[in-house]
C-alpha cells in the first residue's frame, strides 16, 4: 500500500484463496477508504485469486465506492473478479417460485397462546394418527391368525432370536444384582427386628411380582424399542418401506406384526430368566449374609409364594412387549427426511416405550389390589 | 506440469477378489478427466483410493505431488482441503439446509466471520446455477438435479483446484444431464479447474471430457477421447459402438 497525493495506491500480493481469505479480508478491512478519494489497484501481484478472493475484493471495492471513493486498477481488472459479478448478477437460473407474503407474527401476549394451541393440535393429530396405527396393525394381525403363512413365522423367529436371546446375558446380570440389592437393604432393615426370615418373603414376591418383569421390559424398552424405530427409520428415509407399499406388499404384515409377536414370545422368557436369576442371587446373599442354609431358604421360597405370584408377573410381559414393540415401530414410520428426524424419533420412542411400560405397570397394580391377589 | 493426480501400481484386492491389478492413471492439470468401466470393475474402489478413503495392498497415488498411501490423517488434512467432492448421491448433510451445508467445510477450515461465510457460501450456490432461495431449504426438499449441484457447491467451498465427481448425471432427465455437463464446462473454464469425472453417460463424456481412462482387468487404458473409442479391446468396443452408443450416433446424424 502506498499513499500518493490523490489517495492510496494498492499493490495485491501473495495467495488469495480460501485458507488466507481471513487473513487477506482482516488486511483489507484495516485500510482507511475513507481518506482517499482515488484508489488504485494493482492486482498483477496476485500468484492464485480464487473465487473467495475475488469476493473479498470485491466486498472491499464496493466499500470503497460507497464511501466515495473512485476506484480503479492498474491494467485489467482480474477474470474472477467479472465472474463473481456474473455470478451475483445474473437472474436465478431456474424459474423463480412466487413469494407468498410472510405471515403477520402474532402479538407477543398471543403468541403463548398459540404455541399452546399448535401443541394442543399436534397432539391431537398425533393421537389420531397413533390410534389409526392400532387399529390398521390390528386388522392386519387378525387378519393374518387366518393365514397362518401370512404371520411369517420364519421372521418371527428371527426377531425372537435378536430381541430374546441375545439379551439373555445383559437381563440376567440386572436380575441378579437387583436381588442383590433388595436382600441387602431389607436385611439390614429387619434383622434389627430378628425378622431376617422375611428377606426370603420380600425378595422372592418383590422379583416375581414387580422387579423381573419390570426392568426386564426397561432394558428391553432401551435395546429394543430404539433398534426397531432405526431399523424401520431407516427403511423409510431409504424408501424401502415405499417400495413395499409399492409393490402390494403390506408393510404392516412385513415388517411390524412380526416384530411384536416375536417381542411379545421374547419378552416373558426373558422374564422367566430373570425370575430364576433374581431368586438365585437372593439365595447367594441369604447364604453369605445371613448364613441361612440353602434349602431353609427353598424351603422358605416354597412357603412364601404361590403360582399366583408367578403368574401375576409374567403376564405383563406380553403386554408390555406389544407397547414397547407398538412405540418403536411406530415412531420409525414416522421418520421423514432427515438423519436428525431419525434420531428425534429414536429418542421419543425408547422414551414412550419406558413411559407406557410403566404407566402399564401402575394400572396393573391397582387391578390386582382391586382383584385381591 | 506436474500431473494433478498420479497413480502408479495400483493394487487392491478383497480376499480373493483383485479389483486392480498393476493400475495407471494420470491426471494432468486443467483437463476434464473420464473414468470409465463397467460394474463392478472397481471405479469407485478406485475413488475411494484416490481420495484417501482406502488404503491400496500396493502402488502409490499422488495428489499433487504428495503421495498420500504414505500419509497420515493429519498430514491427509490439508490435502483433502485440496480438492472437492460431489458423490453420486450428493451425499448432502440431511440435518443441514443447503447454505450450512456449504458453509460446513469453510467453518472446519477457515476462521471467517459469520456474514463473510454466508456471502461466500451464497456465492458458491449462485455459482452452480442455484436460486438463492434454495439456500434456505434442506435436502429432502429438492430435486435430483438441484440435490446434484448443491452438492458441486460444497465441493467448492474451499476453492480447490482439484474436483471429483462421482457420477454426475446418473439419475438426471437429458435435459437437466446436458445442462449438468454445461454446468462442469462453465466451471472447468471460469475456475481453471481439474475435473477428475466417474461416469457412464456417454454424451457427458463426448460433451466434457479431454481424456478417457477406461478400466479393463483391473488396469486402465488412457487415450484421448478421439483415439479410445478405435481401441481394439472388445469391452471398449462394446462400450462405444454397441447397440446404444448407435442409437445415441443415430439420433445425433437424424437431428
Amino acid at each position: 500500500m502506498r499513499r500518493t497525493t490523490e489517495g492510496l495506491e494498492l499493490g495485491l500480493k501473495g495467495e488469495w484463496s480460501a485458507p488466507e481469505v481471513a487473513g487477506v479480508e482482516a488486511a483489507l478491512a484495516a485500510v482507511d477508504v475513507a481518506s482517499a478519494p482515488v484508489i488504485s489497484i494493482d492486482a498483477s501481484g496476485i500468484s492464485r485469486l480464487e473465487l473467495s478472493g475475488a469476493w473479498v475484493l470485491r466486498g472491499f471495492i464496493q466499500r470503497a465506492r460507497r464511501a466515495g471513493a473512485q476506484v480503479s486498477f492498474r491494467g485489467a481488472p482480474p477474470d474472477q473478479l467479472r465472474l463473481v459479478e456474473q455470478t451475483l448478477a445474473e437472474p436465478p437460473a431456474g424459474p423463480a417460485e412466487l413469494a407468498s407474503p410472510p405471515p403477520q407474527p402474532p402479538e407477543p401476549g398471543a403468541r403463548a397462546l398459540v404455541a399452546i394451541g399448535r401443541y394442543a393440535v399436534r397432539t391431537g393429530h398425533d393421537m389420531v394418527q397413533a390410534l389409526t396405527f392400532l387399529g390398521r396393525v390390528c386388522i392386519t394381525f387378525v387378519a393374518s391368525l387366518a393365514q397362518p403363512r401370512r404371520l411369517r413365522p420364519i421372521s418371527i423367529a428371527r426377531h425372537v432370536y435378536d430381541t430374546g436371546i441375545t439379551a439373555m446375558p445383559i437381563v440376567a446380570l440386572i436380575a441378579f444384582l437387583i436381588s442383590v440389592i433388595l436382600a441387602y437393604l431389607s436385611a439390614q432393615q429387619l434383622l434389627g427386628l430378628g425378622a431376617d426370615i422375611y428377606v426370603v418373603d420380600l425378595v422372592t414376591i418383590g422379583v416375581l411380582r414387580e422387579l423381573a418383569v419390570l426392568l426386564t421390559a426397561i432394558i428391553v424398552a432401551g435395546r429394543t424399542g430404539s433398534a426397531f424405530a432405526a431399523e424401520i427409520g431407516s427403511m423409510e428415509l431409504n424408501e424401502e418401506v415405499a417400495a413395499l407399499t409399492a409393490s402390494a406388499a403390506d408393510p404392516i404384515e412385513l415388517l411390524i406384526v412380526p416384530r411384536i409377536i416375536g417381542l411379545a414370545i421374547a419378552l416373558p422368557l426373558l422374564t422367566v430368566v430373570a425370575d430364576l436369576i433374581g431368586i438365585a442371587g437372593g439365595g447367594l446373599l441369604c447364604r453369605f449374609l445371613l448364613d441361612m442354609p440353602l434349602t431353609q431358604y427353598v424351603n422358605r421360597v416354597n412357603e412364601s409364594i404361590s403360582a399366583t405370584t408367578f403368574w401375576v408377573g409374567i403376564i405383563k410381559a406380553p403386554v408390555f412387549a406389544v407397547l414397547i414393540a407398538f412405540a418403536g415401530c411406530y415412531r420409525g414410520m414416522q421418520v421423514r427426511g432427515s438423519a436428525r428426524a431419525l434420531g428425534h424419533m429414536v429418542t421419543v420412542a425408547v422414551v414412550q416405550a419406558i413411559f407406557l411400560v410403566i404407566l402399564a405397570d401402575a394400572l396393573f397394580a391397582v387391578l390386582f389390589m382391586k382383584m385381591n391377589i | 506440469m506436474e500431473p494433478m493426480v498420479e497413480v502408479r501400481g495400483l493394487v487392491n484386492r478383497f480376499g480373493t477378489q483383485v479389483v486392480h491389478e498393476g493400475l495407471d492413471m494420470q491426471v494432468n492439470a486443467d483437463e476434464v478427466f473420464g473414468i470409465v468401466g463397467g460394474s463392478g470393475s472397481g471405479k469407485s474402489v478406485l475413488l475411494r483410493t484416490i481420495l484417501g478413503l482406502q488404503r491400496p495392498v500396493a502402488g502409490s497415488v499422488r495428489i499433487q505431488g504428495h503421495d498420500i498411501t504414505r500419509m497420515s490423517e493429519a498430514e491427509l488434512r490439508p490435502i483433502k482441503a485440496g480438492y472437492g467432492v460431489a458423490f453420486q448421491q450428493g451425499a448432502l448433510y440431511s440435518g443441514l439446509t443447503v447454505l450450512q451445508n456449504v458453509q460446513l467445510p469453510m467453518i472446519e477450515h477457515l476462521s471467517l466471520p459469520a456474514d463473510a461465510l454466508e456471502g461466500l457460501a451464497l456465492l458458491k450456490i449462485r455459482l452452480v446455477g442455484l436460486a438463492e432461495d434454495a439456500a434456505t431449504k434442506y435436502p429432502a426438499q429438492l430435486s435430483g438435479g438441484m440435490v446434484k449441484r448443491a452438492a458441486v457447491a460444497r465441493a467448492l467451498a474451499l476453492d480447490p483446484r482439484l474436483l471429483f465427481l462421482d457420477e454426475p448425471t446418473s439419475g438426471l432427465d437429458p435435459v437437466s444431464a446436458a445442462a449438468f455437463d454445461d454446468l462442469v464446462l462453465y466451471l472447468q473454464q471460469h475456475l481453471k479447474l481439474t475435473i477428475v469425472m466417474i461416469t457412464h453417460d456417454l454424451d457427458s463424456i463426448f460433451r466434457t471430457c479431454n481424456r478417457v481412462g477406461v478400466i479393463v482387468d483391473g488396469a486402465m487404458e488412457t487415450d484421448t477421447l478421439e483415439r479410445i473409442v478405435e481401441h481394439p479391446n472388445p469391452w471398449i468396443q462394446a462400450y462405444f459402438h454397441g447397440e446404444r452408443a448407435q442409437a445415441r450416433a443415430g439420433a445425433a446424424h437424424g437431428a
